[in-house]
């Protein structure tokens, strides 16, 4: 790190970067609120961990701009942990979340997101919006007219403002409106301090209350390692979502580190796991942020904004969070991929989904993008193994038959490649040509033997052809790809 | 390694900087390549959109934004760097190199001179707070990146005036650096015919005179005609003193030695020396 990419990261963009940051912590505040209400903690716990995520994101992390906090997908994973064991263990949840993390962040994982793709990047973004909106509705069920009311009017407020003018954050004026309204009328509705306690001072360091014992290792293993996964693959996710709006590049390994300092950071102040944040990331751009000061000013100006209003905070009416969380559903979901779901491929549309629906029967988002990252592969190895042609020709007046194998032999296409040998033909011999094929795997090779022995139990005499250019690919030695012409060599 | 680059950006230097490259192609006989580095600009395209609400499709309608703006700058830099390089052109060919190649790239000036490296002699770029301010606090940052990073010499041109050089100054230091530099001095053709001074700063000692001797015999066995000096002081004081009473002299050092945490901390005499000289300076390696 030179100085000159510390001013290019921190210095460059300071008037743009200070405004968006507060912007930015704005937006936070209603948002750490309600996933601290998903997770079932006091709202303290996602404002002290939107604070601290942010702030040492922006040191740490490897994307300028990005803006990392207390999220919805990781509150959907520890909602069981906290309901079962308390706070404390979710405290020592975040701590291993975040060695977890480093520790991927150390061994280069950043780089297995290439096998994640763009169909199940969208189905964890359209299941993740989905269960954002369906965490409002116990807010929404069994209450009076009053909340449908409030609730209208802060969207109508969300989307109707910016027509008026765009240099005031519209949710704040949402907020700001709705709580006037409720203390004003004397509104009897559910506020943000009927929610759990807000926080009164600067956090402070913590060590969480638990009996350090394996039996809590084992208990909290299971939801930090889903949580790291939930956490890197968001984070790696929105990274590249502000890699392509700013149009510059990111260090996604430096990434994964400063995710896991932040959440050892969080644990310690008694804040919840947290990871990068699309909604927040898009509306930094969007309003100038490209720096690291960006993420500074807005966890700083946050925990400003809480310690010393946190009374009227605590007034603040949910139907006015609520409003703005179907904001950031609505901004979260992809609507781009229900528009093309019949214009792209079968096979990626159904990723998608599948993606969706795990995600959203199980809530937890890293069974989703499992089956979706499977199903891919699957749908992939489908496609490879149709491009396997096997040619017939005879030579020697019909005494001698040839098969020409073409293209790929590997465990999905094996089946089909024994089929197209014609054992029930009468013939002396039998030529295999298989050099202008690849043979993969052992599955491939056991299919060729099977063939061979077939065609010898029916007293044929079978010569198999090119076998030493056909297994160069099986013996798995990459080196000899990395010559120019490799690739060439491979493909014939 | 057969050709003068000369990093041109349509700023004051930019005429020096043409001609500078001009005169060393010709001496060294190689082709001279213009080279116009479109950098992107640290501040981005706002949009200048703080409502923080999402819309239906937000990043879709936001990369739109940004990619329409970025465009419409894109063009603006490509058309401008064209007119550049083609003024450039005309200008190298009137002073009488024979072949000019210009070429644009997109990216960071220390990037694109490295990849460039492996094809150039000579790289010749321009000095800018000079133009702007006279008391040089700080070294133009490109021009310290660009000799940090590459390990071709580098012709800085610190005036916005193009006056063929009389004579040049060497900075001598006795150290292994600065001989290695003499050598180069010595087997390249660039500063041939031109008279030398070897200017070296500290105290009158016998190692010293005996140091300045071998440069002055290494240089007249190349055929130079040499005078040597030696200045009490600190060379970042003598030097850029002696400079002014030596009419159009081209300053000619070997470069950082230093390591960069030592850098740092201490300064470099290089770096010094550069942000001082009123000569351009040539940098060796």
């Amino acid at each position: 790190m030179t100085l000159s990419s510390i001013k290019n990261t921190w210095l460059s963009n300071i008037r743009g970067d200070v405004l968006a940051g507060l912007v930015v912590a704005l937006a936070l505040i209603p948002e750490a609120i309600a996933f601290s209400i998903i997770a079932g903690v006091d709202p303290k716990v996602g404002l002290y961990a939107s604070f601290s995520m942010a702030v040492v994101i922006a040191f740490a992390g490897g994307r300028p701009g990005m803006i990392s906090a207390a999220t919805g997908a990781m509150a959907l994973v520890m909602v069981t942990l906290v309901k079962d064991h308390g706070l404390q263990y979710l405290l020592v949840a975040t701590l291993l979340t975040g060695m977890l993390q480093i520790g991927a962040g150390l061994l280069k994982l950043g780089a297995l997101m290439r096998f994640v793709s763009r169909s199940v990047v969208t189905g964890f973004v359209n299941a993740l919006a989905i269960l954002i909106f369906m965490a409002q509705l116990p807010e929404l069920t069994h209450v009076g007219w009053q909340v449908y009311a409030m609730t209208a009017a802060g969207l109508a407020i969300i989307y109707g403002f910016p027509y008026i003018t765009k240099a005031v954050p519209s949710p704040l004026v949402t907020i700001v409106v709705l709580t006037g309204v409720s203390i004003g009328l004397g509104l009897d509705i559910r506020t943000v301090g009927d929610m759990g306690e807000l926080p009164d001072s600067l956090p402070v360091f913590l060590l969480p209350d638990v009996p350090l014992t394996l039996e809590t290792l084992w208990t909290v293993l299971p939801y930090s390692a889903t949580l790291a996964v939930v956490g890197l693959l968001e984070s790696m996710m929105t990274a590249s979502i502000v890699d392509e709006l700013t149009d510059t590049a990111s260090n996604k390994n430096r990434e994964c580190v400063g995710q896991g300092v932040a959440n050892i950071a969080t644990g310690f102040i008694g804040g919840m796991a947290g990871c990068a944040m699309i909604g927040q990331s898009v509306i930094n751009v969007k309003s100038g942020g490209r720096g690291r000061l960006s993420t500074l000013v807005a966890g700083v100006f946050l925990l400003i904004l809480v310690v010393f209003l946190g009374p009227w905070v605590k007034q603040i009416p949910m139907a006015a969070l609520v409003a703005v969380m179907i904001m950031v559903s609505i901004g979260t979901f992809s609507w781009d991929s229900v528009r093309k779901l019949r214009g792209h491929p079968p096979s990626s549309s159904i990723v998608m989904i599948a993606t969706v629906v795990v995600t959203v029967s199980t809530h937890d988002l890293a069974k989703g993008v499992f089956v979706g990252v499977l199903l891919s592969g699957i749908f992939f190895a489908h496609k490879v193994g149709k491009v396997l042609r096997v040619d017939r020709s005879s030579e020697d007046e019909g005494r001698v038959r040839v098969y020409g194998v073409v293209g790929q032999v590997f465990f999905a296409s094996s089946e089909a490649f024994l089929g197209a040998f014609d054992f029930k033909e009468v013939v002396p011999k039998v030529r295999i040509d298989v050099s202008l094929a690849h043979f993969w795997d052992i599955t491939a090779v056991s299919a060729l033997d099977k063939a061979v022995l077939k065609f010898r139990r029916e007293g044929t005499e079978v010569e198999v052809m090119g076998m030493n250019e056909a297994s160069t690919t099986l013996m798995d030695r990459f080196a000899i790809h990395d010559k120019p012409g490799a690739v060439e060599q491979l493909m014939h | 390694m057969n050709k003068v680059y000369a990093c041109i950006d349509g700023l004051a230097t930019t005429s020096a900087v043409i001609d500078w490259a001009a005169w060393s192609a010709r001496r060294l006989s190689v082709p001279l390549e213009l080279l116009h580095v479109l950098e992107r600009p640290p501040e981005l395209p706002h949009v200048g959109d703080y409502s923080g609400a999402l819309g239906l499709g937000a990043q879709e309608v936001l990369l739109q934004q940004l990619s329409a703006l970025d465009e419409q700058r894109g063009k603006l830099a490509q058309e401008a760097g064209r007119q550049i390089l083609q003024n450039a052109r005309d200008r190298a060919s009137a002073a009488g190199v024979q072949q000019v190649d210009g070429r644009m790239r997109h990216g960071e000036l220390v990037d694109t001179l490295l990849e460039l490296e492996p094809d150039a002699r000579l790289f010749v770029l321009g000095e800018h707070y000079h133009a702007s301010s006279p008391r040089r606090i700080h070294l133009d940052h490109h021009v310290e990146r660009v000799i940090r990073a590459v390990k071709r010499p580098v012709l800085v041109a610190t005036a916005d005036q193009f006056v063929a050089p009389e004579r040049f100054v060497i900075a001598y230091d006795g150290s292994a650096t600065a001989r290695k530099t003499v050598d180069m001095v010595a087997a390249s053709p660039l500063l041939q015919g031109l008279p030398a001074l070897v200017a070296m700063v500290g105290a009158d000692t016998p190692t010293a005179q005996n140091a300045l001797q071998d440069a002055r015999h290494i240089l007249q066995g190349a055929g130079f005609a040499v005078e040597t000096t030696l200045l009490p002081g600190e060379p970042e004081q003598a030097l850029p003193d002696l400079l002014p009473s030596q009419g159009a002299a081209l300053l000619v050092m070997g470069a950082y030695g230093h390591s960069r945490i030592r850098h740092l901390m201490v300064g470099s005499t290089t770096t010094t020396l550069l942000r001082l000289s009123t000569a351009p300076v040539l940098i060796l390696r």
